[in-house]
């Protein structure tokens, strides 16, 4: 179904603010760290819910709803064992030293805390990785909007970019936090209904499990493991994602959402930009909140739309098959508008859909042009020059970067394999980061050399392990195996965890070894950066809920209430 | 910093409210085949309608305490 006046209309109205929203932003912008860091004045709500907003892309929401599809209620792991738990170890334990050491990024807290070089590796590899991601995105917006709105892949494309550049160019940072908070509620406003629709149209909770019992079933599984989320993960083989609880709680959990959550700049610039340091942590707790309830949100139209098309008979819809022959996950959601919702919703529906594609965008431009002036530009190409300099290196930088997104999106839409494989070098660089910055900040004793050496012997590490192994029924290539197959996981997910579980365990190790042998730098220079050399900031006379610690526990809390009650 | 959120965000959802409402009162019934009978452009609007005066009247509340910039 094709948008009529009314949807179009609606998406006009988002537009238009998002737009505005910038113009009138563009006054505030006078020094870089207003561009850069909104001139850390932002509220720990608005901040909180920026932060959630910025990795809510439309990759994210098209992927978690496909998981969902795919693999049923245990694609929720990747919120109640992988986020929540690092959201609340971050603004617990490391947003002191990210905020208290008034670094700008978090490459430069790497340089106040290790040495140049460490800087440089960090900060190269990941304004290339932001580029390349932003460009991915921008081609799976291409690939939807054309067959949504009906628009061609070079209108999608150039028009997104248009809109992405005009209000990150007007109100930098500014802009993009306060355009992710529309896209927030916009994602609820339309997500919310779509959802209760789904779920009264099967006959609720209970009539989607026992339309769920059939998916499984057919497929070979007992009846619960789509519908559950631990009760089949005692085997690998006993579950559709091919994952033990070991690699799930190791791999995803450990590895892996600890080090995209606490060491990612897209997610940690929203929090260096609230108006204080208890703001700054409250900033990832805030956000904790909506993130454990997002699973009903983005997981669970998978489920519906699998359990649709599984059962026969249905009153549902069904998805389509691609041209191999299976369904086509990634349109759960898009589908799901089409079929439940009337002109008028169908509007809002696509509108978040579209706020999700461009927050994600801007996401990677504001976090791109931030290290691109502040560690890279700044740090080895034009050293101290003007701030009025580098706010205007940040508005060039800014259009660069979406300049080089759009070209990476062509790429990917030419040669898809390129990207699978730029993908793959990025998984294996970020796979060891989180080892560098547990030991960086928890053991005074790590050095740079150390820090340094860990990391490329990590990335090593993962892209060896991915050479000597393969996920069962692949064929050696980009899935690994380009050495040898010494050993055949039973998924891709497998595979993925426990090349991170390598990464960061010979991270850590040889990160301790070479420090050990390194001259250590003296502890009043690490003074704020290190856990154990650092006062703690008080939190007397504050109620429970503006207390970072307190405000944790409630939020793991509640976590594991929603582990069990999901079992 | 300068604009808060929340003004832009009331009018925005007020907007988007007053749309669908008024969708809603002026559409044809039979659209309503596809969401299950359910009127949801007239309840949906009105919730949005509600949550875009709630942001308002918080805006503005706090713009009052504000010296202005």
């Amino acid at each position: 179904m094709h948008p009529s006046e009314i949807d179009w209309v609606i998406m006009g109205v988002y537009f238009a603010f998002v737009l505005g929203i910038g113009f009138t932003l563009r006054r505030y912008m006078k020094t870089s760290t207003d561009y850069f860091l909104s001139g850390r004045s932002i509220p720990a709500w608005v901040a909180g819910l920026a932060f959630l907003s910025a990795n809510l892309g439309a990759q994210e929401v098209i992927g978690m709803a496909a998981s969902g599809a795919k693999y049923g209620m245990a694609t929720s792991h990747f919120y109640w064992v992988g986020a929540i738990p690092a959201m609340v170890f971050l603004g617990v334990f490391m947003m002191p030293f990210y905020y208290g050491s008034q670094a700008r990024s978090v490459p430069e807290y790497l340089k106040m805390r290790f040495d140049e070089k460490t800087r440089g590796l960090n900060a190269i590899s990941f304004a290339t990785m932001t580029v390349f991601s932003s460009g991915v995105s921008m081609y799976a917006m291409g690939l939807l909007l054309n067959l949504l709105l009906g628009w061609d892949f070079d209108t999608s494309v150039w028009l997104s970019a248009a809109i992405v550049l005009g209000y990150i160019l007007l109100g930098g940072l500014t802009s993009a936090i306060y355009n992710e908070v529309l896209q927030f509620f916009l994602i609820v406003a339309g997500f919310a209904p779509l959802v209760f629709l789904g779920l009264k149209d099967l006959g609720g909770w209970q009539g989607l499990t026992e339309r769920l019992t059939h998916v499984a079933t057919s497929q070979g599984f007992a009846s619960r493991a789509w519908s559950s989320t631990w009760s089949q993960m005692g085997h690998a083989a006993s579950n559709p994602m091919g994952v033990e609880w070991f690699g799930v709680v190791m791999g995803l959990g450990f590895v892996l959402s600890f080090g995209y959550w606490c060491t990612d700049f897209l997610v940690v610039q929203r929090a260096m930009a609230a108006h204080s340091m208890s703001a700054a942590r409250r900033v990832p707790l805030i956000a904790a909140v909506p993130k454990m309830l997002f699973p009903f949100l983005v997981i669970v139209p998978g489920m519906i739309a699998i359990a649709s098309s599984t059962h026969m008979g249905a009153s549902g819809f069904a998805l389509p098959h691609k041209t191999d022959g299976t369904l086509n996950y990634d349109l759960s959601i898009p589908m799901m508008l089409s079929h439940y919702f009337p002109h008028g919703m169908l509007g809002l529906g696509l509108t978040a859909l579209l706020a999700s594609f461009m927050s994600g965008m801007a996401g990677n431009v504001t976090a791109f042009n931030t290290v691109w002036t502040y560690d890279i530009y700044q740090a080895y190409i034009h050293r101290g020059a003007s701030d009025h300099h580098y706010l205007n290196m940040g508005r060039v930088a800014t259009v660069f970067g979406i300049a080089l997104s759009v070209a990476a999106a062509y790429v990917a839409n030419h040669f898809n394999n390129i990207m699978d494989m730029l993908q793959l070098l990025f998984a294996f660089v970020n796979a060891p980061l989180f080892a560098t910055f547990l030991l960086g900040m928890f053991w005074k004793r790590a050095t740079g050399h150390g820090a340094f050496a860990g990391l490329l012997s990590g990335t090593a590490a993962a892209a060896l392990h991915q050479a000597l192994t393969l996920p069962r029924g692949s064929l050696v290539g980009i899935k690994g195996g380009w050495l040898a197959v010494l050993h055949l996981y039973p998924s891709e997910m497998a595979q993925n965890f426990w090349t991170a579980i390598s990464a960061f365990t010979v991270c850590l190790t040889v990160t301790v070894g070479v420090s050990l042998v390194t001259r250590p730098r003296p502890e009043k220079e690490l003074v704020g950066l290190v856990y154990s050399l650092t006062p703690r900031p008080s939190e007397a006379g504050r109620p429970w809920y503006a207390r970072p610690a307190a405000l944790g526990a409630a939020v793991l809390t509640v976590t594991l209430l929603l582990n069990f009650a999901f079992w | 910093m300068g604009l808060d959120i929340r003004t832009p965000l009331g009018v925005m959802f007020t907007i988007l409210g007053l749309l669908l409402t008024g969708f809603g009162l002026l559409s044809d019934p039979a659209i309503y085949a596809r969401s299950l009978g359910i009127h949801i452009n007239l309840w949906w609007g009105l919730v949005l309608l509600v949550f875009g005066a709630l942001m308002l009247g918080l805006g503005w509340r706090a713009g009052a305490h504000r010296e202005p910039l």
